[in-house]
């Protein structure tokens, strides 16, 4: 017998002790998993080189302001930039409040949005009918799926924002990297049916010569703008995105102390399995010792015994957070949020590492105490 | 017979170290479920008393915010002279047209920028909302670029003093006031002058809302449905009371996420309570015949064990509450979803997040505890005796 085997072995000797250990542990390590994945997306994750080259303008005052329409030409005049398009956010509403009827709608300018948003595809001649027609809309394929939408439909969104509804001709499909839940329809539109909305837009995306220029073209354009009645705030991509995170609240805090709590709850779990499992065995370990085992190599079977239960807790906690991950963002309301979240490496290597240590830490004391047992007591003990 | 409690506390007792552990495992989980329910109770106490049930809240049809209204300002005239509306002392219909606009303010920390309301209203908007009472300074005076600020603008931004210039929209404005509304939404405010507001923000001529003042809670219900039936209008009355009570959907984010969590964290949990009960019952199995020997029976054996879980979950719940308790009142922002700017509401450990707590961790101590029980009133007496 092999010293991996031997503690392999003692590591599943009171099956359930260790079934019901390695179950509490798996679901604490989903929820860590969980929770970094959710980190690593909003704050570490650059997003794709495509996002990266993006920029959003808006208001410097607020959101819920609007910018004059003729800055798009302006912005052209920045070194740097690439393409404009005005984009307007509608807010109305698919057939009623529900959550999961919930997608998004801009107006934007059909000639340019797709030279922008270079990593969505949509067939040409779908472009150029939607370009043709200006109560046209082109859907994302994951909603237009979702809706049971075909080229030819004709969708109505109730106006909340605007005191219009808007009547919609689906000319086209487009797929994007990630899902958007988005229908973009015609600025003019909406411009045309609202008199006081003429000549305005509310954002303006933008399209950088490469991900180096961005922050040069933000500075730029909200130099350009900041003596004028109207001032801008341009941002990347990214950074538009996390200020809609951040203002749910201190987000970060909330994730890291639930991290927290969960890592010393698994560590409380895996203690007590330990404690428990190594007390049963005092005379065991006088065994050994006469055996000739020393002290360290006791104490390296106990800890090897009790990283193997955490680490199987820690990868099947990985692989049930992949899976509750995807159950997340099929919640309505919810996807928003979670849009294109994936668990990554990095992240399944720091999940495991950490259910590792947490099974380090965990046999440090009990098997300590073991080791130090002398032989005779050990032999003596009654357990 | 059933067998007496303190057996089991004493069993507790004796094996502190497991006991402790275990409980302070069940006390996480309770802990940030108390966190996560204190939240979203001091979110909807914010909302609900932000209403008064005598404000009937105008604005245009289909609009579901305030934010998102305008209509012109000419229809005013006609909604004051709506049958049911209560009057000043000087006899004038209280009603106030008003404008709800965002403004971006730094915060005290430097942790970046944070939307916030600036609502533009009339002298009567003063009126209809008793509740907002006067802490420091006095109110603004109409025609002048002067604001009040609500209390927890005045505690989580700079440069919110009476006295100090608040820079937003077009320029300066002084503020002349702090206000207090008792924890209501009005409190993450910033009230100025309807027309002063309006002009910085490029709204003349036209008006987000308006909010009319009832003389009762029926009169209230019949001046709402009338703004709504008026075809000319085409505007909608909404109790002001049914209005901020919707914008607690601003925590759904937070209830549904701190449901996964706390669910997963209780699974956890209850398995580590199984854990610790089933070593309960196997270093206790000869005791337990004994027990069967001199007449107990086996129902008293399995109530007997199940109670010692409970115990245990009841010490965690207790623990992880106490934990909890110098976070009560701890006052933070949420985004709220129909402003488009921070509110700002406190933690509310009431009595109900604190019970549901206990009922949470019972239930957790019931799962972990009923299989080692069961499992230990279905011992064999003999082997038992023998082993």
């Amino acid at each position: 017998m092999t010293l991996t085997r031997f503690v392999t072995k003692s590591a599943f000797r009171n099956k359930r002790r260790s079934v019901l250990t390695v179950i509490s542990i798996t679901f604490s390590l989903v929820l860590l998993t969980l929770m970094m994945t959710v980190w690593h997306s909003w704050y570490i994750d650059k997003g794709s080189t495509e996002s990266a080259q993006r920029l959003i303008t808006r208001h410097r005052v607020s959101l819920t302001q609007s910018l004059p329409e003729y800055y798009r030409e302006k912005m052209r005049t920045v070194p740097g930039v690439v393409a404009v398009a005005p984009t307007q956010w509608f807010g109305g509403l698919y057939k009623d409040e529900k959550p999961e009827n919930f997608f998004a709608q801009f107006g934007t300018d059909p000639n340019e949005i797709f030279k922008i948003a270079t990593d969505f595809k949509i067939p040409d001649d779908q472009l150029a009918a939607w370009q043709k027609d200006q109560a046209g809309a082109v859907v994302d394929s994951e909603l237009a799926k979702k809706f049971g939408w075909k080229i030819g439909d004709r969708i109505v969104i109730k106006g909340t924002i605007f005191p219009v509804n808007l009547e919609l001709n689906i000319r086209g499909i487009f797929t994007a990297p990630q899902p958007t839940i988005t229908v973009y329809f015609n600025l003019k539109y909406l411009q045309e049916a609202v008199p006081f909305f003429k000549g305005h837009s509310g954002t303006f995306n933008i399209l950088a010569d490469s991900p180096d220029d961005v922050p040069k073209v933000a500075a730029g354009i909200d130099g350009m703008f900041r003596n004028s009645p109207e001032p801008t705030k341009t941002e990347s991509e990214k950074a538009f995105q996390l200020s809609f995170i951040n203002s749910i609240g201190n987000v970060k805090a909330f994730i890291l102390s639930i991290c927290l709590a969960v890592v010393f709850a698994t560590l409380l779990v895996s203690a007590n399995t330990m404690a428990m499992s190594i007390r049963e065995r005092t005379r065991e370990v006088a065994v050994l010792k006469t055996l000739g085992f020393t002290r360290q190599s006791i104490l390296g079977l106990y800890i090897g015994e009790a990283v193997t239960v955490t680490l199987v807790g820690g990868v099947l906690g990985c692989l049930l957070a992949v899976v509750l991950i995807a159950g997340i963002k099929q919640v309505p309301g919810m996807g928003f949020f979670f849009l294109g979240m994936k668990v990554t490496w990095s992240t399944y290597v720091l999940a495991i590492v950490i259910s590792g240590l947490v099974g380090l830490l965990s046999a440090l004391f009990p098997a300590y105490h073991a080791a130090k047992i002398g032989i005779v007591d050990g032999l003596r003990h009654i357990g | 017979m059933a067998i007496p409690i303190s057996y089991n506390i004493r069993n507790l007792k004796l094996r502190k170290g497991l006991t402790i552990m275990t409980a302070l495992g069940i006390a996480l989980t309770v802990t940030t479920a108390v966190f996560l329910m204190a939240l979203l109770a001091g979110l909807k106490k914010a909302f609900v008393s932000s209403g008064d049930p005598l404000n009937v809240l105008v604005m245009r049809k289909g609009s579901t915010a305030e934010l998102s209204g305008g209509f012109d300002a000419s229809l005013f005239g006609t909604l004051k002279t709506l049958p049911g509306i209560a009057t000043d002392n000087q006899g004038q219909p209280i009603a106030s047209g008003e404008w709800v606009v965002v403004a971006v303010l730094p915060r005290k920390d430097r942790t970046g920028e944070v939307n916030v309301s600036v609502r533009g209203i009339m002298p009567a908007g003063l009126t209809l909302r008793p509740n907002a009472k006067l802490v420091e300074g006095r109110w603004f005076t109409t025609g002048q670029r002067e604001v009040v600020v609500g209390k927890s603008i005045h505690d989580r931004f700079s440069g919110t003093q009476v006295g100090d210039m608040l820079d937003f929209a077009r320029g300066q404005w002084k503020v002349v006031g702090v206000f207090n509304s008792g924890g209501t939404a009005y409190d993450s405010e910033i009230w100025g002058d309807l027309n002063q507001v309006a002009a910085d923000f490029d709204r003349q001529g036209g008006l987000g809302s308006a909010y009319l003042r009832a003389t009762d809670a029926i009169a209230a219900d019949a001046l709402k449905n009338r703004v709504s039936d008026d075809q000319r209008l085409k505007l909608e009355g909404h109790l002001e009371t049914e209005y901020y009570e919707k914008q607690t959907s601003s925590g759904g984010a937070i209830k549904y996420i701190g449901f996964v969590v706390a669910f997963i964290m209780a699974v956890g949990s209850s398995f580590a309570a199984m854990n610790t009960m089933y070593a309960a019952v196997a270093y206790r199995s000869r005791e337990i015949a004994t027990l069967r020997v001199i007449g107990f029976s086996r129902p008293s054996i399995l109530t007997s064990f199940v109670l010692e879980a409970l115990l245990l979950s009841l010490l965690g719940a207790i623990v992880g509450i106490v934990l909890m308790l110098p976070f009560n009142g701890m006052s933070t922002g949420i985004g709220n979803q129909v402003t488009f700017s921070e509110t700002v509401f406190s933690l509310q450990m009431t009595w109900s997040v604190v019970l549901v707590a206990i009922v949470f961790s019972l239930v957790m101590g019931l799962l972990g505890g009923f299989f080692p029980a069961w499992h230990a009133s279905r011992q064999e007496i003999l082997a038992a005796l023998r082993g």
